[in-house]
């Protein structure tokens, strides 16, 4: 693709700063049942799971820096929490086990239509990482679908946990796959290859299936406007975890 | 000529460094090494990652950085991480599925295509590296590692590990 000017540039920075911060912040909160999962092959499955998400959220800080010249750890550790641009859905706590599968199907399945799109991405190097992740991310949809089934057939208390988790994060799920700022250049320059509102409306119908079928609830609602820019205490809290050691000793290498 | 001999250098070079996570099998073998350019000042490598966040990356970048600028056939090397092509599980060699399986880990089946979001039934039975069984289960889909799930042979009942298929 030709050079990009400076605007479509910055754009495409945001867009991916989105992403990156999605999946680091994700990363961050799940990597917290290793070692009190429900069972065994739950901390290894959330902890390897986890590795990949902060592992995505890494190649995709390194591709921003390549584009703006920020260090990518600095990108990763050294932002104040208010300058982080993750969605909504990635601000609530990892709660109990009901509410990570909820919030991880419905991450999953969004950031799945979303790398479908990004995939298509007429900038290159976005779109292979973008491939790249996807075959990765199958994984983890037949992980978290799995486990969807399980707790939406157990009963009782367990799907009314369940259930009370998508009740609660449907609005702000419908944010992950919010319209990026200054849309129209990303996708007159190809970046984008469709509006995020047809992207939104993918995934919508794809798990309309699958939560029609369990008798769950689908997202709907309007997300919270300019959510990707302010975030709540319980990211503070874990903003204050995730950057402890790198502030322990500013520009340690490890 | 000379080119050529110079790149088959490398290239044995690069079959002596092997896997850190895996070491019975070389970074050849297991396909993470992608175009290789070997000019006059400088040798170029393409290094693939098989799974993006693969903590073993800066190690085979820096062993492969040391074994070729020890090799000495061009004064600056370079390795960079590439996702063109993106690696996938087919890329292992023959030779590299064989070393995977007499070291006790099943090689993974052919890899999936990504046609669709729906396409879920990514796994399939492996065979078991002791004894040659495809009555096994899969335990879990995701093991000590990220490349890696842990399986269990019903037959000769051991526990074993697979190549993930990518």
């Amino acid at each position: 693709m030709t050079e990009l000017d400076p605007a479509t540039r910055d754009a495409l920075a945001a867009l991916i700063l989105t992403v990156a911060d999605d999946e680091l912040v994700i990363g961050y909160w799940d990597s917290e049942w290793t070692g009190i999962a429900p069972m065994l092959e739950e901390d290894v499955a959330m902890s390897s799971v986890s590795q990949d998400e902060i592992g995505h959220a890494a190649a995709l800080y390194a591709m921003l820096g390549e584009l703006t010249g920020r260090d990518p750890d600095e990108l990763a550790y050294a932002r104040e929490p208010d300058a982080f641009r993750h969605a909504p859905l990635l601000d609530h706590p990892r709660t109990d086990w009901a509410f990570t599968i909820g919030r991880r199907y419905l991450y999953e399945t969004a950031d799945a239509a979303r790398l479908q799109a990004l995939a298509g991405s007429s900038y290159e190097p976005l779109a292979q990482l973008a491939a790249k992740m996807r075959r990765e991310e199958r994984y983890h949809l037949m992980h978290v679908d799995a486990w969807l089934r399980r707790l939406a057939a157990a009963g009782g208390e367990v799907r009314e946990r369940l259930v009370a988790a998508l009740e609660r994060l449907g609005t702000d799920a419908l944010g992950v796959l919010d319209a990026p700022d200054d849309e129209a250049l990303l996708l007159s320059a190809g970046i984008l290859p469709e509006p995020m509102a047809s992207v939104r409306a993918r995934w919508l119908e794809r798990i309309g299936g699958p939560l029609g079928e369990l008798d769950l609830p689908v997202p709907s609602g309007g997300p919270r406007p300019g959510g990707r820019r302010s975030h709540g205490p319980d990211f503070a809290w874990l903003h204050g975890e995730m950057t402890m050691v790198s502030r322990s000793e500013v520009g340690a290498t490890w | 000529m000379v080119t050529a001999s110079v790149e088959q250098r490398v290239w044995d070079a690069l079959r002596e460094i092997a896997d850190p996570e895996i070491p019975a099998i070389s970074v050849v073998d297991l396909g993470v090494i992608g175009a290789v350019d070997v000019g006059a000042d400088r040798v170029h490598v393409d290094l693939l990652p098989t799974f993006v966040g693969c903590p073993a990356i800066g190690v085979m970048q820096r062993q492969i950085t040391e074994r070729l600028t020890e090799l000495g056939v061009a004064p600056r090397v370079e390795v960079e991480v590439s996702f063109d092509p993106p690696w996938t599980s087919d890329r292992i060699s023959p030779a590299g599925r064989e070393r995977l399986r007499a070291s006790g880990f099943a090689p993974p089946a052919a890899a999936p295509s990504v046609s669709g979001l729906d396409e879920l039934a990514v796994l399939s039975v492996a065979t078991c590296p002791y004894c040659g069984s495809r009555n096994t289960t899969l335990d879990n889909a995701f093991g000590p590692t990220l490349c890696r799930s842990i399986h269990h042979c019903e037959q000769c009942r051991q526990p074993f590990e697979q190549f993930k298929s990518l």
